[in-house]
């Protein structure tokens, strides 16, 4: 299903904290000061199935307009993953999670 | 005192603000973003180990010069970053900061929201690994990574060598730049072009380099197809005879120029005119900038005419508040900035020729290929609607039965296409077959702080 190999490549780096996140029960490592798209497609190349047909999304514009890469997480809800930081210790889903109530 | 807001700290929101502190006036300055600089000199974060003299080429200077000035302006006005403003209600905006929600009354309102990729949909480009081209300088830029190892530039504009330029130079592989307009419009728009000789050059100077390092460049293109399991691995392209190419790669950037985000000027109840030009619905707007008492719009946002014409607009557009508000004017100034803008507007009108929005190709797309990627909704979906006894002719009717739209970027990015196929469909022009209108919110927010119960 997720294909092995990243979907972006990092060219510059990044000077600053490490975090450590997980998405979909995969740990994912990254720098604070990522966006959580960069992060998640540094290490994949999927971040959510749309909801018609499961089809694999990854994003699309990167400036916050197309709203194609949105993730969710309990605690937060749904986040927009190319306008969103990561944090440290971040648990994040492709779906949308029971505790994230409220947000439509 | 009268309350000025400004949406946008681009190039535009930013000279606007200058000139109004200049007369001793604090505007509030909005923005969505954590920095200043807006889509075009987007600030890297302080941490990234980018060299931005070297990506921004022959821009460096004013990219660093605007940064400069944000910097000396900022503590002289109410600057509030991170802040979405997602409604206009009269002369109250709706503003969404952190998570929480705020109003803010207006006297006057400036907009300077700038403007998006326009795109044009094809076979398979829902797959990972299909970015617009401006997010592939955004994902450069903002996270110092490139959008894929071997990427391909497909649409129509200036930018697309530019950005496989900067992609080059970075270490990327450049698969192909296919451009849908063939070369023989370029040539026919060198005149236009020619008045605006800096940015040609610039263009010029960006095609020759990539053509220098022996990539594909192509010129009237067909695209056929992104192809690929579960993410991208080729693009398909017929060439201008029909021959049909296959280029392996593992990402596209896709872009077709821009189009002004004009949703906020819909909710402040600007007017809108068809632009055969553009094939866009614009703001109307006067010479200064203004759209109705009390509402001007600036920079790309309205008109699409890049950097210094966002610059120089909003400073005019600030002028126009100025002398709405009395305050005595240099006659000389002004006329000059006018002329300024006009000048470089009309360059972007002569781009448009060159770099065409390839509205036959859209009108020919097969039944099957996704134009709304919101809501999956296919061209095919799109048709049979219309052609349905009584079927609907207008984007707003058709998007109320089909969908298509309706999604959670409101039409942002299907819009230009769906204006097209319903126009081909309905048979006649782009103008009738209408415009999505903005509504609130603008985007799509937590309902909790919108006030509705959860
Ligand atoms: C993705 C992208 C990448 C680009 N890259 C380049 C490039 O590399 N080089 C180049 O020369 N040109 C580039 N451009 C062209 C660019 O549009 C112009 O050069 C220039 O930035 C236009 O200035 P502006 O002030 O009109 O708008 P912008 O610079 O786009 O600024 C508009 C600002 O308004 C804010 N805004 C919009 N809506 C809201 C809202 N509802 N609430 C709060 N804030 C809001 C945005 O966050 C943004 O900061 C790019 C454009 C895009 C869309
Ligand atoms: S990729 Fe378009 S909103 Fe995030």
């Amino acid at each position: 299903m997720d294909a092995p190999k990243a979907q972006f490549r990092r060219v510059a780096i990044r000077a600053g904290q490490p975090a450590t996140l997980s998405f979909e029960g995969t740990v994912i490592r990254a720098t604070i000061g990522d966006s959580v798209l960069a992060a998640l497609l540094e290490s994949g190349a999927l971040i959510r199935r749309l909801e018609f047909g499961a089809e694999p999304r990854a994003g699309f514009c990167l400036m916050g307009a197309c709203q194609d890469c949105w993730v969710w997480s309990a605690e937060d809800g749904r986040l927009r993953a190319c306008t969103t930081p990561v944090a440290d210790g971040m648990t994040l889903f492709a779906d949308p999670q029971p505790m994230a109530g409220g947000h439509g | 005192m009268a309350d000025i807001v400004i949406i946008g700290a681009g190039p535009a929101g930013i000279s606007a603000a200058e000139v109004l502190c200049a007369k001793g006036l604090r505007p509030v300055l909005i923005d969505e973003g954590a920095q200043a600089g807006g889509q075009g000199y987007r600030r890297p974060a302080d941490d990234l180990a980018l060299d931005m003299n070297r990506l921004m080429g022959s821009e460096a200077g004013k990219y660093t010069a605007l940064h400069r000035r944000f910097e000396m302006l900022r503590p002289k006005i109410d600057y509030r970053p991170r802040t979405l403003v997602w409604a206009i209600d009269g002369s109250q905006l709706h503003l969404l900061r952190d998570g929480q929600a705020q109003t803010l009354d207006f006297d006057k309102l400036l907009i300077a929201s700038g403007a998006m990729d326009r795109v044009a949909p094809l076979t398979g480009w829902t797959l990972p690994g299909v970015f617009t081209l401006g997010g592939a300088q955004v994902a450069l830029k903002d996270q110092g990574c490139l959008i894929g190892s071997r990427v391909a530039f497909l649409g129509s504009s200036p930018l697309l060598a530019l950005a496989a330029k900067q992609y080059r130079d970075m270490g990327a592989e450049i698969a192909v730049i296919a451009d849908t307009t063939p070369l023989a419009a370029k040539v026919a728009a060198l005149p236009a072009l020619l008045r605006a000789p800096r940015t040609l050059r610039r263009g010029i100077w960006y095609m020759a380099a990539s053509l220098r390092a022996g990539t594909p460049m192509l010129h009237g293109v067909t695209p056929v197809a992104v192809e690929g399991e579960n993410r991208v691995e080729a693009l398909v392209l017929r060439d201008k005879r029909g021959r049909e190419h296959r280029f392996a790669c593992d990402a596209v950037a896709l872009g077709y120029g821009l189009k002004p985000e004009t949703q906020l000027a819909d909710l402040a109840r600007a007017e809108f005119a068809y632009d055969p030009g553009f094939r866009l619905h614009l703001p109307k707007i006067d010479g200064l900038g203004r759209a109705r008492p009390g509402l001007y719009l600036a920079g790309d946002g309205v008109r699409i005419g890049g950097a210094d014409a966002a610059e120089a607009s909003g400073a005019l557009a600030a002028h126009a508040i100025l002398s709405d508000l009395s305050h005595p004017q240099d006659i000389e100034v002004v006329r000059r900035l006018a002329r300024r803008v006009k000048r470089l507007r009309n360059f972007q009108r002569g781009l448009a020729r060159a770099f065409a929005w390839p509205t036959a190709q859209i009108a020919a797309l097969s039944d099957s290929v996704t134009l709304c990627r919101c809501e999956n909704v296919t061209v095919g979906a799109v048709r049979a609607e219309m052609c349905r006894e009584f079927g609907p002719i207008e984007v707003n009717r058709v998007k109320a039965m089909t969908r298509c739209g309706m999604g959670r970027c409101q039409g942002r990015v299907c819009g230009p296409a769906l204006q097209e196929i319903v126009a081909a469909e309905a048979g006649q022009d782009g103008a009738l077959a209408g415009r999505l209108r903005g509504q609130a919110p603008i985007k799509p927010i937590a309902l909790a702080a919108a006030g509705y119960p959860t």
